[in-house]
């Protein structure tokens, strides 16, 4: 086995040097180097292990597989970190657009760290609390060790490659210019088996679970899962224009690639950042609260219908284009039908603490859990609000769209992955409690301020530049420049600085209190139940 | 018929109705009466334990009335449906 990887390792460093010296594009160069030092790096680290005598492995079935969770944890409020500062960075870009620096041209202006932002909050902060907590969740819920051993390593390592790849390439001018999927087509290549990878892992734990019923969260999980991987493939599909350069061009082209942008654009958000995320909702906030869900029929019908809906929503981002109006309408339909099942999710959740509602005192992780589902049940009303034709003349190409997505991204899953993030950092390490309770209480509202900066700031400024757009005089000429409009959005944009800031803040402490958890802290190894405990419960 | 207009015409009509029945049909098995335990057991999964293995009880926790059972006997009334 070892001779084979030392082959394959070799292989790709010589033709990733190859690579960097036919290179067309500065992006592709950079990338192939990076490749060529990370396969090297393995090579070596391969060929000094090889044919030495095997070292007795502490890894058994008996223990859960934890570590790829612990680095996973990291990850998270690494990556949350990084996006927070660009994003918080880019919020004074545009109030304070000399911020673009000279000598920082081209690779940090707006333009540039934008899509690193969304990338970094989305796809590095929200995947990595995605991997990590899916893959606790699943062991617990199935009792049963991660399938398939070093492979969850494999999707850990390997995701945090296509995040550098996506990353440096943004800042280096390689993008597909589809929003959420910018990154060019072997990075592309790379997530999908990365992707596979981890369905392989995810599946392969509930195919061995020792549990005889497979836990709603698992289903969101696979649903998460299963769907991205979809959309990312139907999306992504583009002919490279050279192998050895980074530009692609689209298979779609004109309303059809516009369409299948939103499908995936829209389900990204359906499927990525809710199911995903309700996943994590099913298993830890009944676990925080330590009573079941309030209502596991529920549970279902809301999974059922998430998955049914949410997958035709996504022409409401083609409002007035040249997408037919039927599609349009469809979108429009379905996203508004699409709020009753979100609401019954957001119930479920909380009315879970029926009967512990006193925790919200005294329990700050509670309080995060229950805040990111008030967040979440905010922006399920005011998304089909949004889409409904007539709302979105207003609302469309304003700031009041920014404030929705970050009421959401901020709101729902910044609080609901902080508070797994308190939740699982004790637990990993073997500690009873965060080192501070107080630093969560001030994270908290730190966080919660700035969202309810960044949030209404958005929405005074979007509504006043949607009505200053089409505001008429009594000879039918428009009023307002689009210069007057930027003008007049600058004190709005200050404060929605300072709510980047506070929100930033927030992390930075929890990030702080993390580090004095783990401090010195032992990794814990956490046994599977025996088989005997679970095969028939006690009644 | 080209393609697309036939694509268009199966997924208007039959793989509609067969999507709404498939829909329907999950409500209704949400609901039945005769799965009622089977969803309390799976809402019980995450409170199990998920630590270590719990210690050997005196007893096989197999008897009729036996206090030590199972911790879950304890949470069993806090199922809301």
């Amino acid at each position: 086995m070892d001779y084979v990887k030392i082959i394959l390792l070799g292989a790709i460093t010589v033709i990733a040097a190859l690579a960097s010296g036919w290179a067309h594009d500065l992006a592709y160069q950079v990338h192939a180097l990076l490749i060529m030092v990370v396969a090297f790096a393995m090579f070596i680290y391969v060929l000094r292990n090889t044919d030495e005598p095997a070292k007795p492995t502490m890894e058994h079935d008996g223990i859960y597989f934890d570590g790829v969770i612990r680095a996973g944890v990291i990850a998270t409020a690494f990556w949350g970190i990084a996006g927070f500062l660009v994003g918080t960075f880019i919020a004074f870009q545009l109030a304070f657009p000399a911020l673009n620096f000279e000598w920082g041209q081209p690779f940090t202006n707006f333009g540039r760290l934008r899509p690193l932002h969304t990338s970094a909050v989305i796809f590095a902060f929200g995947g990595n609390a995605l991997i990590a907590t899916s893959l606790y969740v699943v062991q617990r819920t199935s009792a049963a060790r991660l399938w398939g051993g070093n492979t969850a390593w494999f999707v850990f390592w390997g995701y945090q490659l296509f995040i550098v790849l996506a990353a440096t390439g943004y800042l280096l001018g390689a993008t597909q210019s589809k929003e959420y999927a910018e990154p060019e087509w072997y990075v592309d290549i790379w997530l999908t088996i990365v992707w596979l990878a981890y369905l392989a892992v995810f599946l392969g734990t509930i195919y061995k679970r020792r549990e005889k019923h497979i836990y709603v969260a698992n289903w969101f999980f696979l649903a998460f899962i299963i769907t991205v991987a979809m959309l990312h493939l139907v999306n992504n599909l583009s002919i490279p224009v050279s192998i050895w350069g980074s530009k692609s061009v689209q298979v779609f082209s004109g309303v059809q690639d516009a369409m299948t942008q939103w499908w995936y654009g829209h389900n990204a958000v359906g499927f990525f950042l809710t199911a995903g995320f309700l996943g994590m909702m099913y298993y830890f906030v009944p676990k925080q609260a330590g009573r079941p869900v309030y209502s596991y029929k529920l549970s279902i019908i809301h999974f059922w219908a998430l998955i049914f809906l949410y997958i035709w929503a996504g022409p409401h981002h083609l409002h007035y284009t040249a997408l037919p109006d039927w599609a349009a309408t469809l979108g429009m339909v379905f996203s508004i039908v699409l709020w009753m099942p979100s609401w019954g999710g957001m119930i479920n959740g909380l009315m879970t603490l029926q009967g512990a509602w006193d925790k919200l005192r005294t329990d700050p992780i509670m309080r995060m859990f229950v805040l990111s589902l008030g967040f979440y049940g905010m922006s399920t009303f005011e998304g089909p609000m949004m889409s409904i034709r007539a709302v979105n003349s207003l609302s469309h190409y304003t700031d009041w769209t920014i404030g929705h997505v970050h009421s959401g991204a901020l709101g729902w899953n910044g609080m609901i992955t902080f508070a797994c993030i308190y939740f699982l950092t004790p637990r990993l390490w073997g500690r009873k409690q965060m080192y501070s309770m107080a630093a969560i209480n001030w994270h908290f509202w730190l966080a919660t301020l700035g969202i309810v900066l960044y949030a209404a700031s958005m929405w005074v400024t979007g509504i006043m530049e949607g009505l200053m757009w089409r505001e008429v005089d009594d000879q039918g000429f428009l009023v307002n420049s689009f210069a007057d409009t930027v003008s007049a959005k600058f004190p709005m944009y200050v404060v929605r600085g300072l709510g980047g800031v506070l929100f930033l803040s927030g992390a930075l402490v929890m990030v702080w209190n993390m580090f004095m958890t783990i401090r010195g802290a032992k990794p814990v190894t956490a046994s599977v139940p025996q088989a005997t405990a679970n095969a028939t419960p006690a009644e | 018929m080209d393609t697309y207009s036939l694509l268009r015409e199966i997924a208007d009509s039959w793989v509609l109705l067969a999507m709404f029945c498939f829909f329907i049909g999950v409500g209704i098995f949400a609901c039945l009466p005769s799965q009622a335990n089977a969803r309390e057991e799976a809402s019980m999964i995450p409170l199990r334990d998920d630590a270590a293995p719990k210690p050997k009880k005196s007893c096989s926790g197999t008897c009729a009335k036996c206090a030590c059972s199972d911790d879950l006997t304890a949470m069993r009334g806090l199922s809301n449906g």
